[in-house]
């Protein structure tokens, strides 16, 4: 495949030496004449020195002729316009683009852009998988009370989904305040309240309790 | 009218003076404040120092109800990406940017963004000047 990458800063560099050793023609668009050097000398020919984000220069890279443009400078506004311009004025099928802030996902999809790569979602997501979320987090300690809000979390699989609040054998120190529901009213649970999968549940419970309510909620 | 203007380098510290004038309800935005001082004395309208293209400085300058949005900073780039988020995340009715590169501006009008290129309007201006 040919593809074109637009910054030859670090990501460029070592996003071109990768996509080079998988056998792909690649080509570099880079301002900085010091950055073109170094990918020439290191890497071969592959680097035009250029503002990849004006049409001129990316005719003078045969876009019109790329499977695909990946913009991966540091300014999320200049990959939006290479991206943009790759696609609407040379057609290029498939466009990625680097972004810093990663509100901007959103926006760039909206604009057409067909792939973002957000570094920080990036990293926050693999904290969730690699750090389970806690099955029970410590909200507030009421010291004088000997008492604690707590939140709580219904996996998909837990026994509690689907049953009512009279249903489940709470521990009887342990009160559910108020259910969170994606999507849906927030609502303070009576009784009759069933409780459903991935709900959020903020409960009073004393430390005592806390394993016994876990349990009921979640599971063994 | 409710306008916001981002950028306030000459033309668009100007343009805010001669709207407040007019009576429009005027805010500037620049990410830096130094800029500020290029409005002219007893400007009547809002200063806020930000980023123009984040959405959360775009909402604190009030976009939801904005009327007109002008981006002229120094980069093309960056006034490109702002009109857009105007118009196509905050849906401003009329959202208008100065592009210099000629061919950036054909494409980003053929996408439907109001877009004034310096460039060209100038040296048309000029040809006229001297053919004439």
């Amino acid at each position: 495949m040919y593809m074109i990458v637009v910054g030859g800063g670090r990501v460029g560099y070592y996003l071109t030496r990768a996509l080079l050793d998988e056998g792909h023609e690649v080509l570099v668009i880079e301002q900085n004449a010091t950055y073109c050097d170094v990918i020439n000398d290191e890497l071969g020919s592959v680097c035009l020195r250029g503002d990849g984000c004006e049409a001129a220069t990316l005719a003078q890279a045969g876009t019109d002729r790329a499977d695909m443009l990946i913009a991966v400078t540091g300014d999320d506004e200049d990959n939006l316009v290479a991206c943009q311009v790759a696609k609407h004025k040379f057609n290029v099928p498939r466009t990625i683009a680097r972004i810093r802030n990663p509100q901007n996902e959103v926006i760039f999809k909206k604009l057409g852009i067909d792939v973002t790569v957000s570094s920080t979602n990036i990293i926050l997501e693999s904290i969730e998988e690699k750090v389970p979320t806690h099955p029970l987090t410590h909200l507030l300690a009421i010291e004088e009370e000997g008492e604690e809000i707590v939140e709580i979390k219904i996996p998909p699989d837990s026994p509690a989904v689907g049953k009512t609040v009279r249903q489940l054998a709470l521990p009887k120190e342990s009160k559910l305040a108020l259910v969170i529901r994606k999507g849906g009213k927030n609502r303070v649970p009576t009784l009759n309240t069933i409780i459903r999968a991935d709900d959020r549940i903020i409960a009073i419970t004393t430390p005592e309790s806390e394993e016994a309510l876990r349990t009921t909620l979640r599971g063994a | 009218m409710k306008v916001i203007i981002m950028g306030c380098g000459r033309v668009g510290a100007r343009l805010a003076g001669l709207l407040g004038v007019d009576g429009h309800s005027v805010t500037v935005v620049d990410n830096n404040p130094n800029s500020f001082r290029r409005l002219p004395p007893g400007f009547n309208g809002t200063a806020l120092e930000g980023n123009g293209i984040d959405q959360e400085v775009l909402k604190k300058a009030g976009i939801e109800e904005a009327d007109i949005f002008v981006a002229v900073t120094q980069g093309d780039n960056r006034n490109v990406m702002a009109a857009q988020i105007a118009r196509h995340i905050f849906n401003v009715p009329r959202s208008m940017c100065r592009i210099y590169d000629p061919l950036r501006q054909e494409l980003y009008n053929t996408l439907g963004l109001e877009t004034i290129g310096p460039t060209t309007v100038f040296a048309q201006l000029l040809r006229e000047l001297i053919e004439s």
